[in-house]
């Protein structure tokens, strides 16, 4: 039988509280950003200090948690004297382990700080196990996230070869693109997550209230139209309605979220090192719900991977945090793809 | 300042590619990326096929390069790889994958590899990157400070004309909006010549879908750019590959040879494609 902390619930925070909130409802790691806009979830009102990481790390360390900070824009030649700034604030902070993307600051935190376990991020696009050796071999990386573009048996094979630990995403919104390598929002609003860390900004985000319904605009541009009554999401814009082939249709993705409930034990036999919540953007309370959930359904699992079943209530506490009340298992299960 | 026709990124029929290329043989460009950059399923060319296209370029004084794979998840894909990596050809590498398989050996730094400092620049051409291509999220300013920053001898090339390729999935969009997945694709991608065009439901163009690759309706096009880039100390503008139902691509060829040249008002014949033309370096469509 697996025992817990063979594999590690890592679960976001975008504030102290939220922090709190994962520790204390069973997550094994805790993910944050300072707030410098060098992070991907570079929203207004959100992320950490210095001062507040390290408060945050001294709560998580007392209670047996890890902290991993995540540097992982790309940053320009003008943001490179911020970003090597902030790769050393966060090995002055303690963290555990550093998230980051661009190869040249790998190269730097490998060089200048090598005492810090470094963790590639997703948007480092690296979806294959060659791709993962030339990180080990250059920087020493002990884990990468990888993007959500894999089916589970191919998760398995980059396990089996990259000889590194593989975290995987197991809650929330759902990138259906190669992160890392998607430019959709830089082609409407000028910003991406490589860029600025964002991705369908809110700055750039109009609602309209027509007699036909209400419209959800990002730049400008129409991303969706919502009918009195029914449901208005965030204009993401790959979960947007378009126009193809003379239909109206989600061309890309319906509004779902990711959620691996049903795949737990799948993913523990594949050899997975850790599950992801996605979510730094979310409340404290939204937090606990879904480290809550989480921590149960993997404890369950670990008991008895055979005769796991999904936890009834937590499975629907889960339901009810997904997008459109929505789920799917995305690129984990080949039809969706 | 030099010209390149990019990779092929539709799935044409055989004829159809081999005919494209003959015709390059004569026009008034230094490279030509040959390969798959989209899908791994597309094999309406084998290894062999290109071997060829690339021994007829060559005979005509082209530099050719293979471009790789942008996502790379199979098996079979890093093995169909390796096998081009062995061959002695240049790659263009699109994932690190291809960058730690090359190893040491002179290659082109693909658009796809996310190269945004002169660091990861540096880092590149310390394992054999001799030209790089400015991601295409890249605005001018950004490009002008890595230019500053680039190591000797390296080069640099722009994506200046194309449908801009934007995003990858494990999701075929091609297959999703007729109602199909990727494992029951039937080719479905090759009957969108230029890419299939997704509209707003105001009929504004804004994206099309290429197989698994998501792309601008919009045509980049920065032919009244060429004085400012090679100003710049950009080398190489990139064409990208279209149907002559989108544009007669002789004729585009023809007028960005001009403008290379130093004429001023050499223009593009107009597009056929319903997102029409989009200017500067800088992914501007509606500014």
């Amino acid at each position: 039988m697996a025992e817990r902390g063979a594999i590690e619930l890592v679960c976001p925070a975008g504030s102290l509280p939220a922090l709190h909130a994962a520790v204390d409802n069973g997550a094994d790691a805790v993910y944050l950003g300072f707030r410098d806009g060098l992070n991907a979830r570079n929203f207004p009102g959100l992320n950490f200090s210095a001062d507040d990481a390290r408060a945050g790390i001294e709560y998580a360390h007392r209670r047996g948690a890890r902290v991993f900070i995540a540097l992982n824009v790309y940053p320009r030649p003008s943001r490179w004297a911020a970003a090597i700034a902030a790769v050393d604030a966060a090995a002055g902070v303690g963290a555990d382990a550093l998230i980051l993307a661009d190869a040249g600051l790998l190269g730097y935190a490998a060089e200048r700080h090598p005492e810090v376990a470094l963790h590639l991020s997703v948007q480092g696009s690296a979806s294959n196990w060659r791709a993962l050796q030339f990180y080990r071999e250059r920087f020493g990386i002990r884990r990468a996230v990888l993007p959500r573009v894999l089916s589970v048996a191919q998760v398995q094979r980059v396990i089996e070869r990259s000889g590194v630990q593989i975290e995987v995403f197991g809650f929330g919104s759902l990138c259906i693109m190669v992160e890392g390598r998607c430019a959709l929002s830089a082609h409407v609003t000028g910003e991406s997550p490589n860029t600025h860390g964002v991705c369908s900004p809110a700055h750039a985000v109009r609602w309209q209230e027509r007699p036909s319904g209400r419209q959800a605009r990002l730049n400008g541009v129409l991303i969706d139209e919502f009918a009195p009554g029914e449901a208005a999401g965030y204009p993401t814009l790959c979960k947007g309605r378009f126009e193809a082939l003379g239909s109206v249709m989600h061309a890309l993705e319906e509004p779902t979220s990711l959620n691996v409930l049903d795949i737990l034990p799948q993913l523990l036999a594949a050899g997975v090192s850790a599950i992801k919540v996605e979510g730094r953007q979310r409340s404290p309370a939204y937090v606990a719900q879904v480290t809550r959930a989480l921590r149960a359904a993997l404890d369950a699992c670990l008991r008895d991977p055979a005769g796991y079943r999904p936890p009834a209530s937590h499975a629907a506490a889960l339901e009810r945090l997904t997008e459109g009340r929505s789920h799917t298992l995305g690129a984990y299960s080949r039809p969706w793809q | 300042m030099k010209l390149s026709v990019g990779p092929l990124l539709y799935y044409w029929e055989r004829a159809d590619v081999f005919a494209f290329y003959r015709a390059l043989a004569s026009a008034p460009v230094e490279s030509v990326y040959l390969g798959e950059v989209v899908c791994s399923k597309r094999r309406a060319l084998k290894q062999a096929d290109w071997a060829a296209i690339a021994s007829e370029l060559t005979a005509a004084g082209k530099e050719v390069i293979f471009s790789t794979l942008a996502l790379m998840e199979a098996e079979s894909e890093l093995a169909a790889l390796s096998r081009i990596v062995s061959g002695n050809v240049t790659i263009e590498a699109n994932d690190m994958a291809a960058v730690q398989l090359a190893g040491g050996r002179p290659f082109v730094a693909g658009p796809h590899l996310n190269v945004y400092n002169g660091q990861t620049l540096r880092l590149l051409g310390a394992l054999g990157a001799r030209r790089w291509v400015a991601p295409l999220e890249l605005d001018t300013p950004a490009l002008a400070e890595l230019l500053a920053e680039r190591p000797d001898g390296m080069e640099c090339e722009v994506f200046a004309y194309g449908r801009m390729p934007l995003a990858f999935s494990a999701r075929c969009f091609s297959a999703r909006v007729r109602r199909r997945n990727k494992d029951d694709c039937s080719f479905v991608c090759g009957e969108d010549r230029d890419g299939l065009t997704v509209y707003t439901r105001e009929h504004e163009p804004l994206f099309a879908l290429n197989g698994v690759q998501a792309q601008s309706a919009q045509v980049r096009n920065l032919i009244d750019c060429v004085s400012e880039l090679d100003a710049a100390g950009v080398q190489m503008l990139r064409l990208s590959p279209h149907s002559h139902t989108a544009v007669p691509f002789a004729e585009v060829i023809e007028a960005f040879a001009q403008a290379v040249r130093g004429q001023r008002t050499a223009q593009c014949p107009a597009s056929a494609l319903p997102g029409g033309y989009c200017s500067g370096p800088m992914l501007e469509a509606r500014r």
